[in-house]
């Protein structure tokens, strides 16, 4: 797929989200509109999975788990739109016995989706645990995560750095969305991180770079990702993205990491947005 | 009636090594069957897996969160991961990860908590924990487990194994009497009536059965003929087993090494006060942390003993 087409996609993914969280009035518009360029990319290119046919066990497929899962609406309006789903159910997104809980969850067979997550800090232990797990099936799949900057101060993040690193995990490609902002402030403000490249390095990990918005930086760094697979350590992509990317008025704050745009902010939004694919 | 001498004791061991036993063969038999552990490989007595299944054991070290999400995280794939660590670090330390990843998730994990309880002993209360059933039991999709000897929690551990879903395993330190026959019948949800009796019902799991048949026989010597009930499985709890039985004697006491809030007892009590309101006395830790002491100094001073048994069984008994 050219990188057009992606973005194309991409854009019409950034008109699901904020449609999905106006509806409702609520939901993380943020760190979705930030993370769009990438899940397209992973969803529509890179993975190798059965959108029509979805199957817990992920079986001899990638695996992909959302550790941030507060940015349910970007995965949401992915999984649709590569055919996991029907994309009319991204209307039910937040409500009454919707399969689209607030944040992704199992209970309701969503397909997609493998684990619930939501309290942070966990997907990348979920991650370790099936990569070993394709290991010992003989399966040379690949398990993705994706993950907050600001979910890197959960503790169980570095006791799952230290697990894969220590165990040579190297069929695991984790990502994390460095976006700099959180819920109460810039990540700078609230708790820095200090050099993350470093930190992952120093923890063991292959450390990848690259800009979140940029799909021919992105193939060809989560190719040379895939390179490194099977040479016995972690890999990790250090993403830079801006909160809100596509959305003048939520980049470059972070008071659009759960708050939901009021009809004259949507109008102003789709505004921006093109409806490359048809509006579910 | 069941004579109280069928209980003869066929040895004494730790319910923990029945753990190991079981692991072992349900690992030789059962191919997908993996193993997780904290840094606690001899005292959960997962040596032996270990040693024969290399490739199947996962020292993930002193990161218990991350272990139970690892484990959720390998059932993606088919694998049935056992997690092995003291109760305290399987319950309230982890209890986030076990909630979303493993509960919520509906995730194939069985979750073996060893060192449950007073009887942990000179470790103190750090590590005693006595509010693990009542978390684990309010979880949704939750299989709770209270194994009375050695030979049960070895049963129950290669029956978890054949059962889809989470399950939380609970056994303990001490050596204690085997009293069930290796070859018992046993059913994940399905209670034991240990001893048949007409006046009170005496409901127990873990460490508590043998101390509700000593009440038993030391009641039959004063004239009390009690039912002794041994509820190994506390989700799903037997409430057919609870009704017939408490139908019959009119009372009940329960017996467990864990907090009367949110244990056994409150199970029961929520079957009796719905369908037949009954008198019931709890035998139990009553809202306080343990200490440092031996699991018998602690038992006694806690009022978990066999003593206890017997005064809350006559205690009801003036209350029917």
């Amino acid at each position: 797929m050219d990188n057009q087409e992606l973005s194309s996609i991409a854009t019409q993914v950034r008109r699901d989200i904020v449609r999905m969280v106006a509806a409702v009035s609520s939901g993380h518009p943020g760190g979705s509109l930030g993370c769009a360029d990438f899940l397209t990319l992973l969803y529509f290119e890179v993975m190798k999975n059965d959108s029509s046919n979805f199957q817990m066990d992920g079986k001899n497929e990638d695996v992909f788990y959302l550790s941030n899962g507060h940015i349910s609406p970007v995965l949401y309006s992915v999984l649709a739109r590569s055919g996991h789903f029907p994309v009319a159910e991204l209307a039910t997104f937040r409500k009454l016995s919707s399969r689209l809980q607030g944040h992704p969850a199992t209970d309701k067979k969503i397909p997609g989706v493998r684990m619930a997550s939501g309290s942070l800090g966990q997907g990348l232990s979920c991650g370790i645990g099936t990569a070993l797990t394709k290991k010992m099936n003989g399966d040379d799949s690949l398990v993705y995560t994706l993950h907050g900057d600001g979910e890197l101060q959960e503790g169980q993040i570095w006791e799952a750095a230290i697990y894969a690193a220590g165990n040579g995990v190297d069929n695991l490609i984790a990502t994390i969305d460095y976006n700099g902002r959180q819920i109460d402030g810039d990540l700078e403000d609230v708790l820095p991180l200090g050099n993350l490249s470093q930190k992952w390095q120093a923890f063991g990990w292959e450390v990848l770079e690259m800009d979140g918005h940029n799909m021919e930086e992105m193939r060809s760094t989560l190719a040379k990702a895939k390179s490194y697979v099977g040479n016995g350590k972690p890999i990790v992509i250090i993403m830079k993205t801006e909160m809100g990317q596509g959305v003048d008025y939520m980049m470059g704050t972070h008071k659009w990491h759960g708050a939901a745009p009021n009809d004259e902010q949507l109008a102003s939004a789709l505004g921006q947005l093109e409806e490359t694919l048809g509006d579910y | 009636m069941t004579e109280t001498t069928d209980f003869e004791v066929l040895g004494k061991k730790d319910t923990r090594s029945g753990f190991g036993e079981g692991l072992l063969e349900i690992g030789r038999k059962n191919k997908d069957v993996v193993a997780l552990c904290a840094d606690l490989t001899g005292s959960l007595k997962m040596g032996d897996f270990k040693a024969e299944f290399p490739e199947r054991f996962f020292q993930v070290g002193i990161a218990e969160a991350n272990m139970m999400c690892m484990a959720a995280g390998m059932t993606v794939g088919g694998k049935i991961p056992f997690t092995g660590t003291f109760a305290n670090f399987s319950t309230s330390r982890v209890y986030d990860q076990i909630r979303q990843s493993i509960a919520y998730s509906k995730k194939n994990v069985k979750i073996c908590a060893s060192h449950a309880g007073l009887t942990l002993g000179e470790d103190g209360a750090t590590h005693q924990v006595l509010e693990d059933i009542g978390m684990m039991k309010m979880l949704p999709n939750m299989t709770v487990i209270v194994p009375c000897d050695f030979n049960q929690t070895k049963q129950a551990t290669m029956a978890i194994a054949e059962m889809e879903g989470p399950v939380y395993l609970r056994f303990g330190r001490p050596s204690v009497p085997i009293f069930i026959k290796p070859d018992a019948d046993f059913q994940i949800g399905k209670a034991d009536v240990l001893i048949e009796g007409s006046d009170v019902t005496i409901i127990a799991c873990g460490h508590l059965v043998w101390k509700a048949i000593e009440a038993a026989k030391e009641l039959s010597i004063h004239g009390i003929s009690a039912e002794v009930i041994n509820m190994h499985t506390i989700k799903p709890l037997d409430s057919a087993s609870i009704l017939k039985s408490v139908k019959k004697t009119g009372c009940v006491v329960t017996a467990e090494e864990h907090m009367i809030n949110g244990g056994l007892g409150d199970s029961v009590a929520q079957v009796l006060g719905q369908h037949l309101p009954s008198p019931q006395e709890y035998v139990g830790v009553n809202d306080t942390f343990g200490e440092s002491g031996t699991p018998a100094e602690l038992m006694t001073k806690y009022g978990i003993d066999t003593i206890n048994v017997v005064e809350a069984a006559k205690k009801v008994l003036q209350r029917k």
